[in-house]
């Protein structure tokens, strides 16, 4: 199936969601571009469901105008907007089968019966169930009905394709390998697809841009690459990945840089355009390498707790500016508690970002 | 294919029931006067023809809003167009129900419009078919307007179907109940408005409490609250015992068991009171034994609170105990589990956890049997003597020689306020104080066996009990096969034969017996309002539990009221309402089918929600996000999957029609009768063996409908969602009566 439509962008300008007195989504701008997969990632509770379905047409927006493709959509209906939702729990109607499933949209949109049911095959092809029209989705895996809940949105060519959570219901190993479908059909289809997911390594492995929300908000926004290696909050730091959150105190500050005292230690460090002063830096544990105690240009620190993990060790060390977990690579010669350790610092996977 | 706009179509509606049906109701029954139509009976004629002939100018308004509506259609825009139909609509259902209200069968209905207009020199009957056409026209008009809006989130058939379910609440539950509180608090001749209204209600016939010091009878209203209670105690506590021993142990005859809680449904209310007497009645068998033993005479205690008692405890006890079913069964055993790790004995875990944890559940069982007593029509009627309840004295008030609507209206009032009490403060109960773990995670643990002394006293009450019942109904359901009970025991068919002879005359078979007629009737009558209840209902239970509009809370409120107004108050406020014009529909067929949807109701929302409350709501929303309509998605998605509570819907609105007494009673006529009424006044006239003959048959043709139903519904192709929704056909909703 070839996608004829070109793909549209999506416009929020001030959206808001409220529910009575509680704030659900405060105003927000945003603009995914066309034949762009972005993720709303956050914990729950963020308002990132609520975005999506504001998207969807599902909720009403309370203030702000929504667009897509340049069409002001705020005021439409669902069913007016061209847009498609693939539903956690996949909502497939059980009482049909996987071909009427399909077909379910092209029919309610005036499509002939004959029409429609021969598209839902072309559909079902596409995301590889061919031959499986007749089966009720009772009578398929749970990897199967998330393929036949894709093939019921894509059927109807929507400018926009929404996911909410779609990998939830998934054991692990079909999560990984269904994401990576999801993402080469997106490619292949050239289609603007906006993916909601409390799961930081989904959104690093699918996304073309990912808004980390928190609190109704966003709390940053860009690229997978940019997110994780260049955090602008302690909250995105730690939720793009494990971090150590240490204060510490900026001095000499030039535009980009600055030399950060941490404890003893000074280090340099990029930011962006904070102020001199105090300043919270994080540090991912794979950055903490150790080394003999006594060494220049590091942290002493005493092991608290090792443990073996097979692969690699991992570390709760404690020093001037706090306990810090690492990981080390390497887990030949486990070092035991009490012992004295260097900590030193990588040049990446260190951030001085604004206290919070 | 181009289709029609809805707007259109129910602008055509109006304006054929304004010009091209006959406006008035001339004789009973809306259609009446359809045969004198285009006769030149003036009052068969159309409302524009009236308007020439006879000048009824208060047709006008209608006409200018229909003017008002076709006005949107010329209009291309949407906000012009949305403005003219709700103007339109709303202009139409004002001007129609003013004039129905305000101009009756002797010209203005209140003196403060004579005095304003003066005397209006003419008059007019009740609303008929073109009236009736003209007001569903207009309001969807309205609906249909509002929707274009933007309103019932653009919704059209939303937007209907608020509309129609507001105006039918309105029409049946509201106008009646506020006619008959005016009626309660028109002044009688010679008094002041207060002063009547004190008489009436304060009155000693109603709260007096005489028979505390031993002189005379007490006043109804305690009588009832008496009653009540006392019902509600024993059902609770027999209803828990059932329900433990079902949940809670081995015992080999639960199945047994839970087939006693089908009895009150199949059976009208009154075969219970009917059996007592046979076992204790002044020629019962007990009563006959004990005089052929020792002589003694134990006279006629059954006729009073001690037996209408006995009876509502054996009627109401099922009820109770599938309340608590619910409840033990919901019983975290993890609780249990913990207590007992904590070094608790199994007496002391019951009292001090599982008993206190249940506590909402008994209390809701209470509330429930409570309203149900208080509802209660069949059993004090039969058993009552001379110890009157609220729900009997407002039938004697009405139908007695007495024939005071005023006092029937204001015992109704303080009916519909114990009522409503109860009702709400179950609600509460059950909204706010449930403990019991509902929320679908495995709870495992292994269910703790009962202590031995709770273990004894369950089997020791329940067990006889038990016994008990099924012998009541036994001897009842003998009663129709002797001559005549307590003297002659000669076997006999005579009184099916009265009731339901068939006899081949030259035309044909001849339905010689009696009760033919009133059988044929209720079953042609509850069949009719079997499908409206569930559509109504389930419509109804679709929009609360998946709608959000402005005023959904009132409209829920307004359900609710319908929901508790006890059926002798129904009963009443209907005679009070629909006796004059604008809508004289008493003694016709279609008062007692609506009296049917209204009453049982409650059965099709809950069956709807309970159903609903099971199906994810994100079916819905992905039929809406397909480009499907809400008509679409609740015909094509929700339906399909609710179907079972769409049977169970069925069967229980026809089988409580069938069995139904309290508010019919009031609102049958020669043409119409029911087969409960007819039983009713047999067993009133002394005639026991026609009466139990005839509730005999009843039971059999209610087991007979729902064994056929039950069997006719194939299961689902589901799959394995199959454990989704399973709603048993038999799994009676927990309802107020």
């Amino acid at each position: 199936m070839s996608q004829t439509k070109k793909a549209a962008d999506v416009v929020l300008q001030g959206v808001t969601k409220r529910y009575g007195a509680v704030t659900a989504v405060k105003p927000l701008n945003l603009h995914i571009k066309a034949g762009n997969l972005v993720t709303l990632l956050g914990p729950s509770g963020c308002g990132k469901t609520t975005l999506l379905r504001m998207i969807a047409g599902l909720e009403r927006v309370t203030e702000g105008r929504l667009l897509i493709g340049g069409r002001d959509v705020t005021d439409m209906s669902a069913g007016e907007r061209n847009v498609s939702m693939v539903f956690q729990s996949y909502a497939l109607f059980p009482h049909m089968s996987v071909r009427e499933n399909v077909a379910y949209g092209l029919i309610s949109g005036g499509v002939a019966r004959r029409e429609a049911l021969e598209k839902a095959e072309g559909a079902l092809a596409t995301v590889g169930l061919k031959g499986f029209g007749d089966r009720l989705p009772s009578e398929m895996s749970g990897g199967q009905q998330q393929r036949v809940a894709v093939a019921r949105a894509l059927v109807l060519e929507p400018d926009v394709l929404l996911f909410d959570e779609p990998l939830s219901n998934l054991d692990a190993r079909l999560r990984r390998s269904m994401r990576e479908e999801i993402r080469a059909l997106q490619q292949r289809l050239g289609l603007t697809v906006v993916y909601v997911t409390h799961d930081q390594s989904e959104a690093l492995a699918v996304s073309d841009q990912i808004v980390v929300m928190r609190n109704a908000e966003i709390a940053q926004a860009g690229s997978p690459r940019e997110l994780y290696e260049a955090p602008e909050n302690v909250f995105v730091a730690t939720f793009m990945g494990e971090a150590n959150h240490v204060k510490g105190v900026l001095r000499d500050a030039s535009p980009g840089e600055g030399m950060v005292q941490l404890g003893d230690l000074a280090i340099r460090l990029p930011h962006k355009g904070l102020s001199e002063g105090e300043v919270d830096v994080v540090i991912r544990p794979e950055a903490i390498m150790l080394t003999e105690a006594g060494a220049g240009g590091v942290l002493t620190g005493t092991v608290a707790t090792a443990t073996y993990m097979g692969a690699h060790a991992e570390y709760n060390l404690d020093t001037q500016v706090g306990r810090l977990f690492a990981i080390a690579p390497e887990a030949t010669r486990l070092r035991r508690p009490g012992e004295q350790v260097g900590v030193r610092l990588a040049d990446h996977g260190v951030f001085a970002v604004r206290a919070g | 294919m181009k289709r029609i706009d809805p707007a259109v179509a129910w602008w055509f509606v109006a304006a054929v029931g304004l010009c091209l049906l006959p406006w008035y109701m001339v004789q009973d029954g809306f259609l009446s006067a359809l045969p004198a139509f285009g006769t030149g009976d003036p009052e068969a004629a159309s409302a524009a023809v009236q308007v020439f002939s006879r000048g009824r100018w208060w047709f006008l308004p209608m006409f200018a809003a229909l003017a008002i509506g076709a006005a949107g259609f010329l209009s291309a825009r949407r906000e012009t167009r949305a403005i003219a139909f709700i103007a339109g609509g709303a202009l139409g259902v004002a001007g129609l129900v003013l004039q129905a209200w305000f101009i009756g069968l002797r010209g203005w209905t209140y003196p403060w419009l004579v005095a304003l207009f003066g005397e209006l020199g003419d008059r007019q009957f009740g609303v008929g078919v073109g009236g009736a056409l003209a007001f569903g026209g207009f309001l969807l008009l309205l609906t249909e307007g509002l929707a274009v809006r933007g309103y019932f989130g653009g919704d059209r058939f939303v937007s209907g179907a608020v509309g129609v379910l507001t105006a039918c609440i309105a029409l049946f539950t509201i106008w009646p109940v506020a006619i008959m509180l005016g009626q309660s608090l028109t002044a009688s001749a010679d008094q002041t408005l207060l002063t009547s209204f004190l008489q009436r209600f304060a009155t000693g016939k109603n709260w007096g409490l005489a028979c505390l010091s031993g002189g005379g009878s007490c006043g109804v209203a305690w009588n009832t609250l008496a009653l009540a209670t006392a019902t509600a105690t024993s059902c609770t506590v027999l209803g828990l015992a059932f329900a433990l021993i079902t949940v809670r142990t081995g015992f080999r005859y639960k199945k047994f068991l839970r087939l006693l809680t089908i009895l009150p449904i199949i059976t009208p209310s009154f075969v219970v009171g009917l059996g007592l007497i046979l076992i204790f009645g002044r020629s019962g068998i007990v009563n006959q034994l004990v005089e052929s033993v020792t002589g003694a005479n134990m006279g006629r205690w059954i006729y009073g609170f001690g037996g209408v008692w006995l009876a509502q405890t054996f009627s109401f006890t099922p009820t109770a105990f599938l309340v608590l079913i619910g409840v033990v069964e919901g019983l975290s055993p993890t609780m249990e589990e913990a207590s007992q790790t904590l070094r608790a004995s199994r007496m002391r875990t019951f009292k001090k956890v599982t008993l206190p944890l249940m506590m909402p559940g008994l209390a809701n069982a209470f509330l429930v049997c409570f309203v149900e007593s208080l509802a209660d029509f069949g059993n004090p009627i039969i058993l009552g003597g001379s110890f009157g309840v609220l729900s009997t004295e407002i039938f004697f008030a009405v139908v007695g020689a007495q024939s005071d609507f005023g006092r029937a209206a204001t015992l109704g009032l303080i009916l519909l306020g114990f009522a409503a009490t109860t009702f709400f403060l179950q609600r509460r109960i059950v909204g706010t104080k449930s403990y019991v773990s509902m929320s679908g995670k495995g709870d495992t643990g292994l269910a703790q066996p009962l202590p031995r002394p709770v273990r004894t006293f369950a089997f020791a009450v329940a067990i006889p009990w038990s016994i008990l019942t099924v012998t009541v109904y036994l001897l009842a359901l003998m009663g129709g096969f002797v001559k005549v009970w307590g003297r002659d025991w000669t076997p006999t068919l005579s009184h099916f034969g009265r009731a339901f002879a068939i006899e081949w005359g030259p035309g044909g078979i001849i339905w010689a017996g009696g009760a033919w007629n009133s059988l044929f009737t209720t079953i042609k009558l509850a069949a009719i309002g079997a499908p409206i209840t569930a559509i109504i209902g389930l419509l109804a239970a679709w929009i609360f539990s998946r709608k959000n509009f402005a005023g959904r809370g009132i409209l829920e409120f307004a359900l609710m009221l319908t929901f508790c107004v006890p059926g002798t108050v129904i009963g009443v406020a209907y005679i009070l309402t629909y006796n004059i014009p604008p809508l004289e529909i008493t003694g016709t067929a279609t008062i007692l089918v609506i009296c049917f949807v209204f009453r049982n109701l409650p059965v099709g929302v809950r069956s709807g929600v309970a159903a609903l409350s099971q199906l994810d709501k994100s079916l819905d929303e992905a039929s809406v996000m397909l480009r499907a309509s809400s008509f679409r998605t609740l015909t094509k998605v929700v339906l399909p999957l609710i179907k079972p509570a769409i049977v169970t819907a069925l069967v229980y609105s026809f089988v409580r029609a069938m069995t139904t007494v309290s508010a019919v009673i009031f609102l049958v006529s020669a043409e119409y009768e029911m087969a409960t009424v007819f039983i009713i006044n047999r067993s009133i006239n002394g005639d026991y063996g026609l009466a139990i003959a005839y509730s005999a048959v009843l039971i059999v043709l209610m087991m007979a409908v729902i064994g056929l139903i039950q069997l006719g519904v194939g299961e689902r192709r589901l799959g394995r969602r199959k454990a989704l929704a399973p709603t048993p056909v038999l799994k009676p909703a927990q309802e107020m009566p």
